[in-house]
């Protein structure tokens, strides 16, 4: 596990905070998986169990006024950027005290006071917007910096070529952080590329591009922060890739028949968060004890959200017709 | 009262409010010191500079998707998208994004911007820059669709189109440009969803649109001379849309010609032919609506072939005779 120098903000009791954060990214993603399987939730999902580091990694070494822009595999990003497990898991049962009043769903949490700009269904929908968000933060002189999440997949829509390219040409204060997740649904970056890393494609728009291995939280942090920080002083966009995996289908229909069982189990041996308490256990800043008891803690949370959720009531048909126009 | 062209209004309503909000900043293609592919936006970088007059790559997703975030975030961005036809390419920050945001957010965060774009067939420049696919943006739920037919009307109309907090896409008809009407100088806002009487008549209603507002007055004209006595009704604005002045004028002469340049297979004239059999104003027809638009036919490059594609005078008059005639 790499070690560099972290922001002083990330002191040992935030690693902690975000070892537990990384378990409540989990188990959210584990019961959604769970009620899915049972039918008890509708519509689809899309589950970013393994991909937990890219999320509260990077989320983490933000200040608080800056903005994300998420996708359809977001419910990581969101919990990362401080929003309430209660109101997340409400709007996936479609209850009025979910963040969206039940319109949005799964792929459309949002928390724009929050600087939480939303997922989004459309791969590659988000980064555009994302570049407009670095725009306001220029034009009014804001000084925050939008990080940009997206998959392998969006790297090969023309959003994407086009929103780098404008971002580095105005040097707007954005990173775009590529989940390379190895499948764009049942696509393998193998066959969808033929070039080996997609941040290499950070030099035809003359930014910086960096590879990081996207389960290990202290390569993750220490990437975005550096890269968060070049942006804000001006200098412009980079693009991170994250190489990680999910450890699910792509959505709740999954078989998941493009890819072997052996090449799974390769992957969950480097389980983000097994890897996060080994290094907080050595660096003296964890204990068995208290690990177990933040698992513990963090499956109570959705548990609690679980409750939450079900015992909300159901939006009003009254509502149907709001909020189409401000 | 001062005459302006209906480009010099568009460009009079944007720097008004350019001066006025710090917030509002135009962005598009060539929009810099070449003045846009029209000249709309001549002057403005010399007057604004080129943070507020952004002059972009040709990436029309990334430009619309970047004034969509920007206006998420508490900017008034006005996107000049070169061609209406270029909507194709901006299609997914449109209509999924910039139309749908706050309502899949539940009503948190608007989107307050204007995508200010050229329509219309009669330039010669064929197929892929001479479209009028309002019908398409009027059909999305969460965008409002404006059609400003006059300098005067382009003025007002922009300004509140600026000022709402919804995005806008706002057609500006390419023949129109140069079109001169009394304009005055002092800011001023038509709001959005009220028709206008173009011309006050008693025979027969033309709901006609955009440059159609001006073939129908000249057929008008023309018809006059036969003692038929045309009103002709301009919506302004496709959404909202101004059912009641359109329900009313048909009420009282109980014949109406539904006109605009867009292909009539899925035109918005069938919405409005619809909404007329749909309301009382049914009882009071005399004959049955009549819809009158473009040919189902990409527009053609040959002068002679581009205007048989789109209604002209002669169509209208005939088309309001044998309404007018219909026993």
């Amino acid at each position: 596990m790499s070690n560099h120098a972290l922001p002083a903000f990330i002191t040992d009791e935030k690693l902690v905070e975000l070892y537990k954060q990384m378990w409540l990214i989990r188990y959210f993603d584990e019961k959604v998986d769970q009620f899915f399987a049972k039918g008890m939730i509708h519509g689809t999902t899309h589950l970013c169990v393994g991909q937990e580091a890219t999320a509260a990694g990077s989320i983490a070494v933000l200040q608080e006024k800056d903005k994300i822009t998420s996708t359809h595999r977001g419910h990581g990003h969101c919990i990362a950027k401080g929003a309430s497990v209660d109101k997340m898991m409400a709007e996936l049962f479609g209850k009025v005290t979910g963040y969206c009043k039940g319109k949005g769903g799964s792929m459309h949490i949002a928390d724009v006071e929050k600087g939480n700009l939303g997922a989004n269904g459309i791969v590659g929908g988000g980064i555009p917007l994302a570049v407009g968000a670095a725009l306001t933060s220029r034009m009014k002189n804001e000084g925050y910096v939008v990080l940009c999440f997206f998959g392998d997949g969006a790297a090969n829509e023309g959003s994407f070529h086009e929103s780098l390219n404008l971002a580095s040409i105005w040097d707007l204060p954005v990173v775009f952080i590529c989940e390379n997740n190895q499948y764009g649904m049942s696509g393998s970056v193998k066959d969808m590329f033929n070039i080996e890393h997609i941040a290499d494609r950070a030099q035809a728009y003359g930014i910086p591009g960096k590879v990081i291995d996207g389960n290990d939280m202290l390569e993750v942090m220490n990437a975005v922060y550096e890269a968060v920080e070049y942006a804000r002083s001006g200098k412009g966009p980079v693009l991170i890739e994250a190489k990680t995996y999910r450890w699910k289908g792509h959505s709740k229909s999954d078989a998941k028949k493009y890819r072997t069982r052996e090449e799974e189990q390769e992957w969950r041996k480097k389980d983000p968060i097994k890897r996060f308490k080994e290094y907080l256990m050595e660096k003296g800043v964890l204990t068995e004890e208290k690990a177990e008891q933040l698992r513990e803690e963090a499956f109570r949370e959705i548990e609690d959200a679980v409750a939450f959720a079900e015992k909300s009531p159901e939006p009003s048909l009254d509502t149907l017709l709001e909020d189409v126009y401000a | 009262m001062r005459e302006i062209t209906y480009l010099e209004a568009v460009r009079e309503a944007m720097s008004q409010e350019m001066r006025k909000n710090q917030d509002v900043y135009l962005l598009g293609e060539d929009i810099g010191v070449y003045g846009g592919a029209f000249g709309v936006t001549r002057g403005m970088i010399e007057e604004f500079g080129p943070e507020r007059v952004r002059n972009t790559p040709i990436s029309e997703a990334a430009i619309a998707g970047a004034a969509v975030g920007s206006a998420l975030t508490g900017m008034r961005p006005i996107l000049e998208l070169q061609f209406s036809d270029f909507i194709t390419i901006a299609m997914d920050q449109l209509v999924n994004q910039a139309a749908k945001l706050r309502y899949m957010y539940g009503g948190k965060g608007k989107v307050p911007m204007v995508v200010r774009t050229p329509a219309g067939s009669g330039t010669g420049a064929a197929a892929q820059h001479s479209q009028s696919l309002e019908a398409w943006m009027a059909h999305i739920p969460g965008l409002k669709v404006v059609q400003p037919s006059t300098a005067y009307d382009a003025k007002g109309l922009l300004k509140a189109a600026i000022d709402d907090d919804n995005p806008v896409i706002f057609y500006e008809h390419k023949l129109l440009y140069k079109m001169k009407s009394h304009v005055p100088e002092e800011p001023y806002s038509i709001p959005l969803g009220k028709a206008d009487m173009k011309r006050e008549g008693k025979d027969v209603t033309i709901v006609a649109t955009a440059m159609m507002v001006h073939k129908a007055l000249e057929a008008a004209k023309e018809l006059e001379k036969e003692g038929i006595d045309v009103e002709i009704v301009d919506p302004r604005t496709l959404v909202p849309l101004d059912e009641e002045t359109i329900v009313e004028s048909v009420k009282k002469t109980g014949r109406v010609v539904v006109v605009h340049e867009a292909v009539k297979r899925g035109g918005y004239g069938g919405e409005i032919a619809s909404i007329i059999a749909e309301s009382e104003a049914f009882d009071y027809l005399d004959a049955p609506i009549k819809r009158l638009g473009g040919l189902p036919v990409p527009i053609p490059y040959n002068p002679n072939l581009e205007k048989a594609a789109v209604p002209q005078v002669p169509d209208i008059i005939k088309a309001v005779k044998e309404t007018v005639q219909f026993k």
